[in-house]
């Protein structure tokens, strides 16, 4: 882009100049224009594009020196309450969120904008050059250029410089473009230049650049992510954000055209070395998705960490597993229920934590109902360890499975409209006295433990859950063909170089201004000039040099060229 | 039953070979560190600048004239010696030549510790830091021999070196995990793709950010000299800008697509193990800030006012971050990819 920043330097002031005493509307508005166009070409310059690059890594770095709530919103949370005074002051700032803050998407859109102003002039300029090759003149003392050389044979000037130009032609991979043009002196003049792909690839990076964020916009503003919790022999059925525990849409996401498909998860299995750390994880799992759904035709798949379910644009992940204990009530009037809940991993060893809630006991009028609901609260561990009476978990597979539980009974605050947790019951419950801690137990399987009125809560054991995703972005297709584009590109842009060389073929004239002319031959003036990279031009230079007609083989007539200081 | 004992038994030698090999490969990284410094601190300088005609072997009628740096006097394999063969050379060339040796020594023997500690795990030996930054070292090692074969910049081992032995020593004490499988999020094949191309990448960056630093220092004393003919400086005994920039540049061009690849990669494998291609966690974070360093160093050195300096000091930034993400996102930043294994 070097071109592009003398033109930028250039202060439009000189053209304001050029329109002197211009008075009136029409003087404003071309003044405004001039500021306008000036604005245009500073954003657009090189060196702009620089700054902007550092702005945004600059910009970046919050988002990965402090939490963000897209990431981690209990550490972000935290970090603010750690520091009263400056937590709210970033929070407002957007330095928790600040890949959607106002502030980022500034520097990377003026960015984009003066990549795309920058480029666009560049692409047909490019465009041209590569359509007609490159200009025929050459540089008048080619001695001067970075490389050269001087070869003299005998023959004919004209049929020397097709010759020449005919062996560039063909010349290894890439080829090169030549031009051929007769000086005023005679001299045949031949051109050429090689290495257009470098600034293609060039090209093409950039505005790979450019298709990769549009795609992660459109991702963004189009796709959604749902997590939801589902114990073995469960299911789900997605058709709409309401089956998800948690939902997260993009903007512009349509709830009713989701793809709707069922899951019902058979069983899950994982495998630990003796020390507890997990070697495999594998949910077993029946799904239906499209014509299956009307016939009820059901796929058997091993769902597993790195391996997700790919159907129609959406993916199935295994992203996560724990344990539902479960428990059985028996109420005062005999009857018997069964319950189960999800209980949350709290460490490596599956020590978990959850509750179990009773909204509805039966045996009650409607009136007392809310008097009597009931909630089993505590710690669950596959691999039950009591130490100085806390109960936590030894090894994280189901080898001694335990619960340490207190029981609540009276109103859980459901029906106050504000979502509760489904790990946790309302302490401010507890604290108003609406619910009351009637019993607390450490339980093994097949133990129970009975409240002051004959309810009897018996632990019966516990299965294991996994933690699923459902995720989908319409994008994300034509954001790899955008990096892939990207890399062929930067490659391109980097290893291949950009060359010129000229050759000089000049009858019976003395080579750089030596003393003795040779006669009845021709004089091959060669110089080459790297427009890029100067590195490796050397050696190449050399085999162009042996290209000059007459240098395969030191034929009779011959004469060897002077060598030439510099 | 023998059958498996006799397995486990090799797996252990294996694992204990590679330890052995580490340590092998640390002695001769911090070997060479010390053949590099006596070299660097020797007065026998090297300033006697050597002539070398490019005579064209074939003795045909053409006569060459370069000024580019690939010409023959500037990649004579052994570096500055390699015009003066009849003189003895001096203590600081005869520890230079050792410290490339040994340093080669290093090298192997970092080679063959990663090899076998593939062996005792049965898998890919670059799933946890140690192994990461065993790898890193040995790439460094590796762009380094490849770097002092082909061009004259040997002076600057001494710098090279340095950070080499001060991370080869982190990763034998601080971060020294024992040979073990992994997690069921790291068993794919996308770490064996997307990590390797990660610690080559960093490997070579890193002798790319020791070459821009050297330029930088070479560049101040330059200037500092000018006008002050007669002052000396071991200083002077750096290789030339040119030189130091063309090396940084280079190893960059190669490293730079590639760490591109390496974040590509990562993002592929995020999309079959988290559910999206990218999603801000602090080490892609991270990662796309080196990224955009690296791009803006690139550019930097296309962009007149830019060369020079400035944009080695973008490419020492880039690398910084490199290190940055490495160390403090894994130890200290929490995000997802918790691999660090020292929990």
């Amino acid at each position: 882009m070097p071109p592009r920043d003398s033109i930028a330097a250039r202060n439009d002031e000189d053209l304001l100049q050029s329109h002197p005493a211009r008075n009136g509307p029409r003087g404003a508005l071309a003044r405004g224009l001039a500021v306008l166009r000036n604005v245009w070409r500073r954003l657009t310059s090189m060196r702009t594009a620089l700054i902007l690059l550092f702005l945004l890594a600059l910009a970046s770095l919050p988002g990965a020196l402090l939490p963000q709530w897209s990431t981690n919103r209990p550490k972000t949370a935290q970090y603010i309450l750690d520091h009263p005074t400056i937590g709210p002051w970033l929070n407002r700032l957007g330095f928790f969120n600040v890949f959607s803050a106002p502030w980022f998407a500034a520097v990377y859109l003026l960015l984009f904008i003066s990549l795309v102003g920058c480029l666009t002039p560049r692409s047909w300029e490019l465009l041209r050059q590569i359509r007609t090759g490159p200009p025929a003149s050459a540089p008048r003392n080619l001695s001067r250029l970075p490389h050269h050389a001087t070869v003299t044979i005998t023959g004919d000037a004209t049929a020397a410089g097709r010759q020449v130009a005919d062996r560039l032609r063909h010349a290894g991979v890439g080829g090169w473009r030549t031009a051929t043009r007769t000086e005023p002196d005679g001299a045949v003049v031949v051109a050429a230049e090689k290495g257009y792909l470098r600034d293609v690839g060039n090209l093409v990076f950039h505005f790979s650049l450019v298709g990769l964020l549009l795609s992660v916009a459109v991702g963004g503003m189009f796709g959604y992510e749902g997590t939801v919790l589902v114990t073995e022999g469960d299911g789900f059925c997605a058709s709409s954000p309401i089956a998800y525990d948690d939902f997260r849409p993009g903007p512009l996401v349509n709830p009713t055209t989701m793809t709707p498909f069922c899951v019902d998860v058979d069983a899950f299995h994982a495998a630990y070395t003796p020390q507890g750390q997990a070697t495999t994880f594998r949910a077993d799992i029946r799904f239906q998705t499209g014509g299956d759904l009307g016939t009820d035709t059901w796929r058997r798949r091993a769902l597993e960490v790195n391996d997700p379910l790919r159907f129609s644009g959406d993916r199935l992940y295994l992203l996560g597993h724990g344990y539902t204990p479960t428990f059985r009530i028996t109420y005062p009037d005999g009857q018997v229920r069964s319950y189960q809940q999800p209980f949350a991993p709290e460490d490596s060893m599956f020590t978990s934590q959850g509750a179990i809630k009773v909204t509805d006991p039966p045996g009650y009028s409607a009136a007392d109902l809310r008097k009597n609901q009931l909630a089993i609260v505590g710690i669950f561990a596959p691999t039950a360890v009591v130490r100085g009476g806390i109960m936590s978990s030894g090894f994280p597979s189901l080898l001694s499975p335990g619960v340490a539980v207190d029981v609540y009974r009276g109103d859980l605050g459901m029906a106050s409209g504000i979502p509760q947790s489904v790990f946790a019951i309302d302490t401010a419950q507890v604290a108003n006295g609406l619910l009351v801690k009637k019993a607390h137990a450490n339980l093994s399987p097949g133990q129970s433990v009975t409240l002051d009125d004959g309810t009897k809560i018996t632990f019966t054991g516990a299965k294991q859950f996994v933690s699923l995703q459902t995720s989908y972005d319409p994008a994300q297709d034509w954001a790899l063909v955008s990096v892939i584009a990207l890399i062929a590109g930067l490659m391109a842009s980097l290893l291949i170089k950009r060359r010129r060389v000229w050759f000089r073929i000049r009858p019976d004239a003395a080579p750089f201004g030596t003393a003795a002319p040779a006669r009845h031959g021709l004089c091959i003036e060669i110089g080459g000039l790297a427009r890029t990279d100067q590195a490796g031009y050397g050696r190449e230079f050399a085999s162009l040099v042996a290209l000059a007609p007459g240098t395969e083989s030191t034929a009779a007539g011959t004469v060897p060229a002077e060598t030439v200081e510099r | 039953m023998a059958d498996v004992e006799s397995v486990a038994v090799v797996w252990q030698l294996a694992s204990r070979i590679s330890d052995l090999t580490f340590e092998g490969a640390l002695a001769g990284y911090v070997m060479a560190l010390a053949c590099h410094a006596v070299e660097f601190a020797s007065r026998r300088a090297t300033s006697t600048a050597r002539a070398t005609a490019a005579v064209p072997a074939d003795g045909s009628a053409v006569a060459l004239l370069t000024r580019d740096g690939d010409d023959p006097a500037e990649t004579g394999g052994s570096g500055e010696g390699s015009a003066s063969l009849t003189d003895r050379p001096g203590w600081g060339e005869r520890f230079g030549r050792a410290a490339v040796l040994v340093a080669g020594v290093g090298f192997t023997m970092n080679v063959l510790s990663l090899i076998t500690r593939g062996m005792a795990a049965h898998r890919a030996p670059w799933g946890n830091m140690y192994e990461i930054v065993s790898l890193i070292c040995a790439v460094a090692a590796g762009a380094w021999l490849v770097a002092v074969n082909r061009t004259k910049v040997r002076r600057i081992g001494l710098f090279v070196m340095f950070p080499i032995a001060v991370l080869s020593f982190v990763g034998g004490t601080v971060l020294y995990t024992p040979a073990g499988s992994l997690v069921p999020a790291l068993q794919s094949y996308w770490l064996v793709i997307h990590v390797l191309a990660v610690a080559i990448s960093s490997g070579m960056l890193m002798l790319s950010g020791v070459a821009s630093a050297m330029y930088i220092v070479r560049t101040r004393r330059d200037r500092r000299r000018d006008g002050h003919t007669d002052s000396r400086s071991v200083l002077d005994r750096l290789p030339s800008p040119d030189i130091l920039d063309k090396v940084a540049y280079r190893t960059a061009i190669i490293a730079f697509p590639l760490f591109t690849f390496a974040v590509v990669a990562g993002a592929l494998w995020a999309e079959a193990a988290w559910g999206r291609y990218w999603g801000w966690d602090p080490k892609e974070t991270t990662a796309l800030i080196t990224w955009i360093l690296y791009a803006g160093y690139l550019h930097a050195r296309a962009t007149s006012g830019w060369r020079g300096s400035r944009a080695a000091w973008i490419s020492i930034l880039g690398f910084a971050s490199i290190m940055f993400n490495l160390f403090v996102v894994n130890m200290v930043v929490s995000g997802l990819h918790s691999y660090a294994g020292l929990n």
